[in-house]
């Protein structure tokens, strides 16, 4: 019996050995305005989004 | 850090800290909440007891544990937050780069929106608009400060923008005359109430503007509440047939159509239904930020009502999805396979340090909901920051910074907060905001449930 099903998603931990480049976008910037969330942003560094 | 939830028909857990999701059945869920807690047998023998009527083998029973244990080996489960000490690195790393700037091109509106962030758009100050002059010397301080970073966000913002539209022109010009040589690429934003669209502003925002912002409430009767120009007289009708034709021309390119939401509206679903039946399909929903005492401020008892509006909105999507007319919200977008890193997750927001505002005077401040605040000044564009005190301020917040975070699920997803929202509640920058806390985890939580049904291929 399956009871548990992992959904594919960035390692956040593996992230740390090559993340930084700030590229990505500012805070609410060019949204709402209003208050603060990086969850719904995108990595620029494509090469290091996965 | 463990969060479990159940949303949607899902058990969800999420690891916060290695970022993995798990969709699980009731005995593994049930399993995952008290496994740190006891040994093996004990936690066995519970489950036996609480799912007696599954009728499950002990081998069943100790399968399941088994792959929660896996899990947890694997680093997907119960993973420590080994982070504290990279907190600060990217800002360090970046100290002094400028990347986006928000141009206040205009300290004046055409609307006399009572809740309004900016009073009325002149941030409690001196009405005015940006020169080109002023502009220009932003732009070049941007591009000048910017270092390695290729892309450069430039918001027109205000007060309205199109009131001073051809200084947006001419500082548009101005950038891609620059842009190239420079090695740069700006991404501009322009945010507006919609009154002055006309097929002029139209083309010009579908060529040159990455994304538009477009203020609407939803209900006629909602967005003229407050959207009123000085005669008192709304704006619903004036505007909606113009933003329906520039996001028609638009041709797929970014939009968010905008609403707010306030003690008047905290059943803000209709709203948004109004935005969908309107034809528009990017949408972005914010609650109020206004004084405390402000009639408009939404209450305790609005609070639950907003909490299921978000669950709604999060069905709603997902059967829009199966009806074959998607749509977006702004809040709910989350990318699970090619999100932001940890640095940027765990560095904070980015105000006052690679993200600023421009006054119409060329006064920098950390960010659009700072400006009017005299004592938050950093300096202009012409000197650059000339309080680099304020400034460290800004950058020593991080997701470490707030204790009220520590224990927060969310906090990975949310970065540590709007720096606005927890001094305008607190009176300081590294306060928290909680009632702004609740209603972003429950979006998180709605996000999620939605992604996951996604992935599994359950909205179609």
């Amino acid at each position: 019996m399956e009871h548990i099903k992992t959904i594919e998603t960035r390692n956040l931990c593996d992230s740390a050995k090559n993340g930084g480049c700030g590229e990505c976008q500012t805070s609410c910037q060019s949204a709402c305005k209003t208050s603060c969330g990086i969850a719904n942003q995108y990595c620029e560094n494509t090469k290091e989004s996965k | 850090m463990v969060h479990q939830y159940k949303l949607g028909g899902y058990n969800i857990v999420l690891d916060i800290c290695s970022g993995a999701i798990h969709v699980v059945d009731d005995l593994a869920y049930d399993i995952v909440s008290v496994f740190e807690a006891k040994d093996r047998d004990a936690v066995l023998l519970e489950m036996k007891e609480k799912h007696s009527d599954k009728n499950l083998s002990d081998e069943e029973l100790g399968r399941c544990y088994d792959q929660v244990a896996g899990l947890k080996e694997q680093g997907k489960l119960f993973s420590p937050d080994t982070f504290e000490s990279m907190a600060g690195a990217l800002k360090e790393k970046t100290a002094g780069v400028v990347k986006a700037l928000c141009l206040h091109i205009s300290h004046t509106c055409n609307l006399n929106c009572s809740y309004c962030f900016a009073s009325q758009g002149n941030y409690h100050g001196e009405r005015a608009v940006m020169s080109f002059e002023v502009g220009k010397q932003a732009l070049d301080y941007l591009i000048a400060n910017s270092g390695t970073r290729k892309n450069l966000e430039v918001d027109f913002f205000g007060g309205e923008p199109l009131m001073n539209f051809q200084v947006v022109k001419d500082l548009v010009a101005y950038a891609r005359e620059v842009e190239k040589e420079h090695g740069k690429n700006f991404r501009f934003t322009l945010t507006t109430n919609g009154l002055l669209i006309d097929d002029d502003v139209i083309e010009f925002a579908n060529k040159e503007m990455s994304n538009v912002v477009l203020s609407l409430d939803g209900r006629k009767e909602i967005h003229d509440r407050f959207r009123v120009d000085y005669a008192g007289n709304g704006s619903w009708e004036k505007i909606v047939p113009k933003f329906q034709k520039l996001v028609e021309a638009r041709g797929g390119k970014n939009y968010y159509m905008r609403g707010t939401f306030t003690h008047a509206n905290p059943d803000f679903l209709a709203d948004i239904q109004q935005m969908l039946d309107l034809g528009f399909r990017e949408l972005s929903m914010e609650p109020v930020v206004c004084a405390k005492g402000d009639p408009s401020e939404l209450t305790e008892e609005d609070k639950a009502i907003v909490l299921d509006q978000y669950e709604k909105l999060a069905e709603l999507m997902l059967e829009r999805d199966k009806e074959g007319k998607p749509f977006t919200f702004y809040h709910y977008m989350i990318d699970l396979t090619g999100g932001p890193c940890i640095y940027k997750r765990i560095s904070g927001c980015g105000s006052g340090t690679e993200y600023m505002a421009v006054t119409p005077w060329g006064d920098l401040y950390p960010c659009h909901q700072f400006v009017g605040e005299e004592k938050f000044k950093l300096g202009d564009v012409w000197n650059g920051v000339t309080k680099p005190e304020i400034q460290d301020e800004f950058m020593g917040c991080n997701v470490y910074a707030r204790k009220e975070c520590h224990d927060c699920w969310a906090r990975l997803y949310c970065s540590g907060g709007c720096a606005a929202n927890a001094y305008h509640s607190t009176g300081s920058i590294k306060g928290v905001y909680e009632y702004g806390c609740d209603l972003f985890r429950k979006r998180m939580e709605c996000a999620i449930m939605v992604a996951i049904a996604r992935a599994f291929g359950d909205n179609k």
